[in-house]
């Protein structure tokens, strides 16, 4: 399957997203109490990537944090077979009471990971909002969660597999559908 | 990672890395303002301990109740032991009620083997007589690399009562693991036989095991283990082989001052050396939450060779 995200249209959707964001926030005071919050792995390059753009077209600083979510997860137990899955660091270097937490994932797929780093956030503190940023939606949720800024829309089916590459990781941007 | 933790023999260095990994995101949930994840939900953990214990059978509490397991300790001074049942029919009555780990401390070497061939619970060595201290070795080991980044190359010297002590064994088995240049000391009477398998230099030397060494660790005199007469007096030890101000000063300038505890102060280290400026014991006693928390976690994974449950 093709490459249906390429480098070019990776940054025009994040510069989109960020000016949209600015738009929906854009009451008295409401830029301050912005905060990005990226899901590990590749949530955390593109929360700090939409920082920047934020910085550029706002000149205000986002606080930018890292949450890693295995610990939360909802099949640790169901994984009977295999080790564990490696816990990371969750580096959220604010506090995020009264902030307007944006959450940023690579792809939204059913659900289960933002619903994970709900119940994780929650546990740093009482925010006054939750908005979720995704690069990718590709359908086929399983729990009632919805994307409120998407950098594109993916039709998939689910056996296919929606790999996000970034430069900072992976050291490319790009979406590919693999079958 | 196998099934249960007996000892630092059967992990493998990797084994090791993933455990301080681990770790490291462990000590995080410890600073949040909720100091609690949920990922233990629903699994119950005994805590099974048949020797005196402070730091490491509260550490392991506090580290299960970080991850939200169900814990309950059984007080051996308080139960069924005292009316003669044995070690194993303890153990099969509690694996009866369906735990999920049992953390076990015992007097004899081998107990936390016997008990991994016979339950299904997944076992830790919380200390076993003189054989095995797993977790605290790794607590050790996690917080050398917090000072000194990495073990390999280091000189690292162990200063005691080597006969008696499982932390040796378990620390000599994993800091040779990792690459370091492990120095053992003591009298010649607390030196085990055959020490010198486990990769380390033996010296009777105190000046000469601390000479130029990035870690000094010190041992305690486990007096309730001794019988007979070792050495003539605790003074005298204390005279030839106590941490001192002046023995430290033999050491590289950003030495560590490690000791597992519970420590005599003025027999095996100045009261002076365990509260100066290269201690890190209560840093270590810290550091035994996250570590335990990591061992806990990775041991409810599952197991490529798993064939009880």
């Amino acid at each position: 399957m093709p490459v249906v995200l390429d480098a070019d249209r990776m940054a025009r959707s994040l510069a989109r997203i960020a000016h949209e964001i600015l738009e929906r926030n854009s009451g008295p005071g409401s830029i301050a109490e912005l905060a990005l919050v990226g899901i590990r792995t590749r949530g955390v390059p593109l929360a700090r990537r939409i920082a920047k753009s934020l910085l550029d077209i706002s000149h205000h600083e986002v606080p930018t944090g890292a949450l890693d979510i295995t610990l939360y997860r909802d099949d640790l137990s169901s994984h009977a077979v295999g080790p564990q899955p490696l816990v990371r660091k969750t580096e959220i270097p604010f506090s995020i009471d009264g902030k307007l937490i944006l959450l940023v994932d690579d792809v939204l797929y059913t659900g289960r990971t933002i619903r994970a780093a709900l119940d994780a956030l929650i546990d740093f503190g009482r925010p006054k909002a939750i908005q979720l940023v995704v690069l990718v939606d590709r359908g086929h949720r399983e729990l009632p969660i919805k994307a409120d800024y998407v950098g594109k829309n993916i039709p998939t089916a689910s056996t296919q597999n929606v790999q996000v590459h970034l430069m900072e990781i992976d050291g490319r941007d790009e979406v590919e559908v693999l079958p | 990672m196998k099934k249960d933790l007996l000892g630092i023999s059967d992990l493998t260095a990797d084994d090791i890395y993933r455990v301080l990994e681990t770790a490291e995101a462990m000590r995080e949930v410890g600073q949040r303002p909720i100091k609690k994840v949920p990922t233990l939900r629903g699994k119950t953990v005994v805590n099974l301990f048949y020797e005196p214990s402070t730091r490491t059978r509260t550490s392991f509490e506090i580290a299960e109740k970080r991850l939200s397991a169900d814990t309950l300790n059984v007080a051996v001074s308080a139960s069924s032991v005292l009316k003669g049942e044995t070690l194993v029919d303890t153990a099969m009555n509690i694996e009866a009620m369906a735990p999920d780990m049992i953390v076990l401390r015992h007097s004899s070497s081998g107990a936390c083997h016997l008990l991994s061939r016979i339950c299904r619970s997944r076992i830790i060595n919380a200390g076993d007589g003189m054989h095995e201290h797993p977790t605290q070795a790794l607590l050790d080991a996690f917080t050398i690399r917090e000072h000194k980044k990495e073990i390999a190359g280091l000189k690292i010297a162990i200063v005691g009562d080597l006969l008696h002590s499982r932390v040796l064994r378990s620390n000599a088995l994993l800091l040779t693991k990792l690459g370091a240049n492990l120095w053992v000391c003591g009298p010649p009477t607390l030196v085990p036989p055959g020490i010198e398998c486990l990769g380390a230099h033996v010296t009777t030397s105190v000046d000469e095991a601390v000479r130029d060494a990035d870690v000094i660790m010190m041992l305690r005199i486990q007096q309730e283990r001794m019988q007979g007469a070792f050495f003539p007096s605790l003074r005298e030890y204390f005279n030839v082989f106590g941490m001192t101000k002046e023995r430290v000063k033999r050491a590289k300038p950003d030495v560590i001052i490690m000791h597992p505890g519970p420590m005599n102060r003025g027999v095996e280290i100045a009261s002076d050396v365990a509260d100066g400026p290269y201690s890190v014991i209560l840093e270590q006693v810290a550091n035994g939450v996250a570590v335990r928390m990591a061992v806990l976690y990775l041991l409810a994974g599952g197991v490529e060779d798993e064939t009880a449950a």
